[in-house]
């Protein structure tokens, strides 16, 4: 297979490009995008056969080899001419643990994303660039309307109010502490409206510098909220990662922060006609988005070419300059920039870094389930955070869960997928967390023998949990874009959203763009992709 | 549409404006003219469309578009010809409504269409049109205004609209039109007793629930707290009418005289009748609720005593609704008699469909009593009061040595009957104080309003219980409320103040070991003894219960901060009233004293009458007595001594019917002006004594 594919390679013309980006993950594509859009021109190649690279959903059937691919796939290019100094590339795996139970049946059925569980808001950046570059396009979202979050909390799910109206149909809470939380809701919003210039709220109503610097776990306790509460508005809504109640916590979340988060989620509720909730979600799946993106590369010239792996790279002498890369095919492409994704391992320019500290690396524990009912009644699409602490002591980090439907295209109907992941430090402990979610959440995959057990039971079968057909738990590193002689994107992170990959690929961009040009990066900013600050 | 600002207009738009408004007048002169001439042809229905396209508010272009679709109509017989020209009406309204979707004209027309009946009324398009309008203004009272016709019309069940109210009110619970509807459609489930809601209790605990999820969340939101207020009226008054006093009451003894002796013995067992010497008994019931149908058979009255062959009953009331709470009738006795003789008079009130209260519901709890007139015809009669001018007491009633107590239990009142289920009452509305104790919010002055009317509520049930104790713990904390809620609020200062006034009231006569220290009987030298009561320098800014002060002959309400004193038209016995040192500021305010027929002695020095050249209670009372006009022969009388009728208008229409003999006016701007005496004078031949002085 390999054999012929490598006879397939075609020749790439011209030979010279002022971009080669390599890989199409989500940052690569939209840096293809800007730059194409900009007149630079562009070479986009990828290794694989499909759009996405780390950020692609695969059919189900696929999933393993792409968790742990054959690591003979990179076949070795005798050199050719070497006028330049060659550094060969290899490509890491950055998935480990990966542990799958059970059988799905129809598996070509399902669509996996490899970033969930992850979401947009309708205000993010990422939205905004979608409109702007025209990317939007060629992808379709759809509302993720299962009216607000649901919270773990001493063993049960509670929803987490969102709005005036969610506080007031809510039966969890008690009317005091209704009263406390829609007044934190009038003060935050008060602050947004404030704070934003063209709003018509008062000076007077913005929260203090004081306040605004406190641990926003600290103001919500001053506001009288229990411990429920503070959890829900935490990590449910301001999306904290970590533990906030620990005095040596890695991200405490400002007030600042907080709100601004708040304030996100509160100018995305409303903002598109047809999607009622903050959240949206691309049908069939978010390897939609980077091949948006990759499309809107296209129209503007830029050179795409699937399968097509490098095999190194061409430095200078002193190898201080990445002048080119030589492709599997091998062919040698000159380049004034060249963009790797991060599943590319230069041996010689991170050799200090590499192995031998790998537990300093933030990681990402993920899990993937498939199910045949919904966890919560009437709700199809559900967002569903664990705070830290709820499932044992020893849980440092929050766990997210998004469960998608058919309705998105990724299932097929009756069925739904379920996205877990936590940020971790050590491998055991991230995947330890996240089984433990799928248990709290999850009957133990069922056999269905006992069918005399399930009747007795069937009283009360509305109250049962779903059981689990198929599961995947894995843990993932994450790497943030580097700017050396060549530029790195970063990976997939913990994240919910787009919001701090953007902002990295913004980073690379800026580089980039600095050193193409040697002008300030802000006035070659092509206005119709990046013109949010 | 709401809490938008108003924009500036610029030239351009007044220039556009003033086109438009050429256009407009155009139109309408068309359309005018094709009204006169009757003119119903296409092209002028058209000008009609056009000119209520622009203006939905011109409201003859609709008749005249009634008349014309009426006049049409007639030549159509094809059922599908006179759908058509429906639809077109239907589509015109529609124009218009989204010009204004406030429109009167336009949603009258939409209702006159569909009464007409001529076809089918497709309700998918007409609830369809609502859902559109209710969603771009979700507190549209018009549009609310058409559902609750369309429902009535397309006979859509109660249920199925006060779960719209509902899906309105999870979508946004700042819906006064949505909370409105919903008491409605309640009112009307529980009166039918629709399956589901047999039991009111449990309805409104469900309610109560409800809404206050809404009100501690938006605790400064009006429209919940109205839904509030309605659910506790419902839940703290007696679902029918109660009569809660009478004048007389039970085992009275009424007498035309009094001997002196036995007055001086302090063994005084009946109570003296002033207007008895006019052989007039005045008869008052006194309500919980304003009621209407109070006539002769309806009120049953059974004597030996001949009171002609009419007893009509008046209210006692402000306003002309016909409703009041308070009703009365002078019993004119007819008898001879030549020596002292007791009549007994026995009322009775059964069950009755006359009597009515505004909501409809019927009397329904019959009483019965009797009460004794005694008759003496000596010399007694020649008893005048107004020999001297009535001096009034200026200490306290205590440490006064002429005071003697009042024998209570003469005066005893018709308590109302205790509700079966008022413990329900009394328990919901615990509930409900303990909640609203507990919300944060306490500055808010929808809250501290709410909690100090549920405690009214409460301490109104606690009476029928007798627990006077309890009844006073919670006017004083009612009394905190609303002292809190004049610093807080203070926009409605006075209200709270007419609030906190009632509850004083309350506070200070309902039990009789505190309202005893008010009550004396006065025993003048040379005069008949008097049921004397003071409630001075209480800050009073209003009166209440006057159910209870209806034995009362002498009521001294000075130096309070009174600017209304309706209510004391109850008190039919009142002989000698001072309200001197108040903030009275005009006639009208003192219109409830003309319905007091035996009145002879009025203080009304050092008020503020006649010192505001604007008469605000004109604007407060319902029905001022600016609107009537049968005293014009007073007007001319005045007039032909020359006194300004414009200028004096309601001092005359106050002085006419009064038949005092003692009138104190000093230290009011009005007493100084040109005139006035003579006015006074004119129209009070029967006056004696005018500011302390002997008018011969």
């Amino acid at each position: 297979m390999a054999e012929d594919q490598a006879h397939d390679y075609p020749t790439i013309e011209p030979t010279s490009f002022d971009v080669v980006i390599c890989g199409t993950g989500l940052p690569e594509s939209v840096l293809a995008a800007a730059c194409a859009a900009a007149g630079k021109t562009v070479l986009h190649i990828d290794p694989n056969p499909f759009y996405g690279s780390l950020y692609s959903s695969v059919p189900l059937p696929s999933l393993p080899s792409f968790l742990s691919p054959d690591p003979s796939s990179v076949p070795l290019v005798p050199s050719g001419d070497d006028s330049h100094t060659v550094v060969d590339l290899h490509r890491r795996n950055i998935y480990s643990e990966v542990e799958i139970w059970g059988a799905a049946p129809e598996p070509r059925r399902f669509t996996v994303d490899m970033v969930g569980p992850r979401v947009l808001y309708c205000r993010d950046e990422a939205v905004d660039l979608l409109l702007r570059s025209g990317g939007s396009h060629h992808v379709e979202f759809k509302s993720v309307d299962g009216g607000s979050s649901l919270l773990y909390w001493e063993g049960q799910l509670y929803p987490v109010p969102d709005s005036r109206q969610a506080i007031f149909k809510n039966t969890t809470l008690n009317r005091t502490e209704k009263t406390f939380l829609f007044k934190l809701f009038k003060l935050v919003m008060a602050h947004i409206a404030a704070a934003d210039e063209d709003g018509e709220g008062e000076a007077s109503d913005k929260i203090s510098n004081e306040d605004l610097d406190l641990p926003f776990i600290e103001y919500l306790k001053k506001h009288e909220l229990p411990p429920k509460m503070i959890a829900g508005v935490v990590y449910a809504i301001a999306m904290a990662d970590y533990d906030q109640n620990t005095d040596c916590c890695e991200k405490l979340l400002t007030t600042r922060e907080g709100i601004k988060t708040i304030a996100l989620y509160s100018s995305s509720t409303g903002r598109f006609a047809n999607a009622p909730g903050a959240f949206i979600y691309p049908m069939y799946g978010h390897g939609e988005l980077p091949q948006a993106f990759c499309r809107c590369a296209a129209v503007k010239g830029a050179l795409y070419v699937l399968r097509m792996p490098v095999s190194a790279l061409l430095m200078d002498e002193e190898r201080k300059t990445c002048l080119g890369a030589r492709l599997t095919s091998g062919q040698d492409i000159l380049c004034q920039q060249l963009i790797l994704d991060p599943s590319y391992k230069v041996p010689i320019l991170d050799a200090p870094s590499d192995g031998s500290d790998s537990n300093l690396l933030r990681k990402v524990a993920r899990g993937i389930c498939i199910i045949s009912k919904s966890v919560k009644q009437d709700s199809s699409i559900l967002l569903i955070v664990f705070p830290p602490k709820s499932l044992e002591e020893q849980q440092t980090a929050a766990i997210r869960v998004l469960q998608l439907s058919s309705n998105l295209a990724v299932c097929p109907p009756g069925m739904f997928m379920v996205y877990l992941s936590t940020p971790c430090a050590d491998t055991s402990t991230g995947k330890q967390s996240i089984k433990k979610a799928i248990d709290a959440l999850f009957a133990p995959q069922a056999s269905d023998s006992l069918e005399g057990h399930l009747e007795e039971t069937s009283k009360n079968n509305e109250d049962l949990k779903p059981a689990v057909i198929w599961s995947c738990v894995y843990v993932q590193e994450i790497m943030e874009g580097t700017a050396s002689s060549f530029l790195s994107c970063p990976t997939p992170d913990e994240l919910l959203d787009y919001r701090s990959i953007l902002d990295s690929s913004k980073k690379v961009l800026h580089c980039m763009l600095h050193f193409l040009l040697n002008v300030p990066a802000s006035k070659v900013l092509p206005q119709e992709i990046f013109s949010c600050r | 549409m709401h809490g938008r600002p108003r924009r500036a207009a610029k030239p351009e738009d007044e220039e556009a404006s003033s086109a438009k408004a050429a256009k407009l007048r155009d139109l309408q002169a068309q359309v005018l003219q094709n009204q006169h001439s009757g003119t119903y042809t296409k092209e002028a229905i058209g000008l009609s469309f056009k000119l209520l396209e622009i203006n939905p508010e011109a409201y003859t272009a609709w008749n005249y578009r009634k008349l014309a679709f009426q006049h049409n109509i007639k030549e159509l017989s094809e059922p599908e010809a006179i759908k058509s020209a429906i639809d077109d009406e239907l589509r015109v309204v529609e124009v218009a409504l989204r010009q204004n979707p406030k429109s009167y004209g336009a949603w009258y027309h939409r209702k006159w269409l569909l009464n007409q009946k001529l076809a089918p009324v497709d309700s998918k398009r007409e609830f369809g049109l609502l859902d559109k309008l209710l969603k771009v203004d979700a507190r549209n009272f018009h549009g609310w205004n058409y559902r609750r016709f369309l429902a009535r019309f397309m006979g859509v069940p109660d249920e199925e609209e006060l779960n719209y109210t509902m899906d309105k009110i999870s979508d946004n619970f700042s819906n006064y039109s949505a909370w409105h509807n919903r008491s409605i459609l309640l009112s009307n489930l529980l009166i039918k007793q629709n399956k589901g809601f047999e039991s009111k209790q449990k309805i409104f605990s469900q309610e109560f629930e409800l809404v206050t999820q809404a009100l501690f969340i938006g605790p400064s939101d009006q429209s919940g707290w109205f839904y509030h207020l309605w659910l506790l009226a419902q839940t703290s008054t007696p679902d029918n009418p109660q009569l809660i006093a009478s004048w007389p009451c039970s085992g009275a003894k009424l007498s035309s005289s009094l001997v002196k002796e036995k007055v001086e013995q302090n063994t005084l067992s009946s109570i003296w009748c002033h207007s008895l010497q006019e052989r007039t008994v005045p008869m008052v019931l006194y309500f919980n609720e304003p009621v209407k149908g109070l006539n002769q058979s309806s009120v049953k009255l059974k004597s030996d005593l001949d009171f002609g062959k009419d007893i009509h009953w008046r209210a006692l009331s402000m306003t002309d609704s016909g409703y009041s709470s308070c009703w009365t009738t002078y019993l004119q006795i007819a008898n001879e008699c030549s020596s002292s003789q007791q009549y007994s008079v026995e009322v009775s009130i059964p069950c009755s469909d006359d009597i009515v209260s505004r909501s409809g519901s019927n009397y329904n709890c019959p009483v019965h009593f009797t009460f004794t007139i005694e008759l003496i015809s000596d010399d007694a009669q020649d008893i005048d009061l107004f020999d001297k001018p009535v001096a009034y007491f200026s200490e306290p009633l205590e440490s006064h040595g002429n005071c003697e107590p009042i024998p209570f239990d003469l005066l005893k009142i018709t308590g109302a009957l205790v509700e079966e289920d008022s413990n329900w009452h009394f328990e919901r509305l615990s509930e409900e104080i303990d909640l609203f104790r507990e919300l944060p919010d306490d500055n808010c002055k929808f809250v501290k309003l709410t909690l100090a009317r549920l405690l009214l509520a409460c301490a109104a049930i606690k009476s029928c219980g007798r627990s006077p104790h309890e009844r006073k713990r919670y006017c004083e904390e009612a009394l905190g409320h609303f002292s809190d809620l004049i610093r807080l609020d203070p926009s409605h200062k006075q209200y709270y103040e007419d609030e906190r006034s009632l509850v004083l009231m309350d506070k200070l006569t309902c039990d009789m070991e505190t309202f005893v220290k008010h009550c004396s009987v006065q025993v003048q030298p040379n005069s008949i003894p008097l049921n004397h009561v003071q409630l001075c320098k209480l800050s009073l800014t209003h009166v209440g219960f006057a159910e209870r002060l209806m034995w009362v002959q002498v009521l001294d309400l000075s130096h309070n901060s009174l600017r209304s004193i309706e209510g004391l038209e109850a008190l039919q016995q009142l002989v000698s009233l001072n309200i001197s040192n108040n903030h009275i500021s005009s006639f009208t305010a003192l219109e409830p004293l003309t319905k007091i027929m035996f009145l002879k002695v009025l203080d009304l020095s050092s008020n503020e009458i006649g010192a505001h050249s604007m008469d605000t209670t004109r604007y407060i009372c319902s029905s001022p007595f600016s609107h009537k006009i049968e005293a014009h022969e007073a007007f001319e009388e005045c007039q032909k001594k020359n006194i300004n009728v414009e200028e004096y208008w309601d001092a005359i229409l106050f002085f006419k019917p009064l038949k005092l003999g003692q009138l104190d006016i000093k230290g009011n701007a009005v007493a100084s002006k040109e005139n006035f005496r003579t006015l006074v004078m004119t129209l009070i031949p029967s006056l004696k004594w005018l500011n302390g002085e002997c008018v011969n």
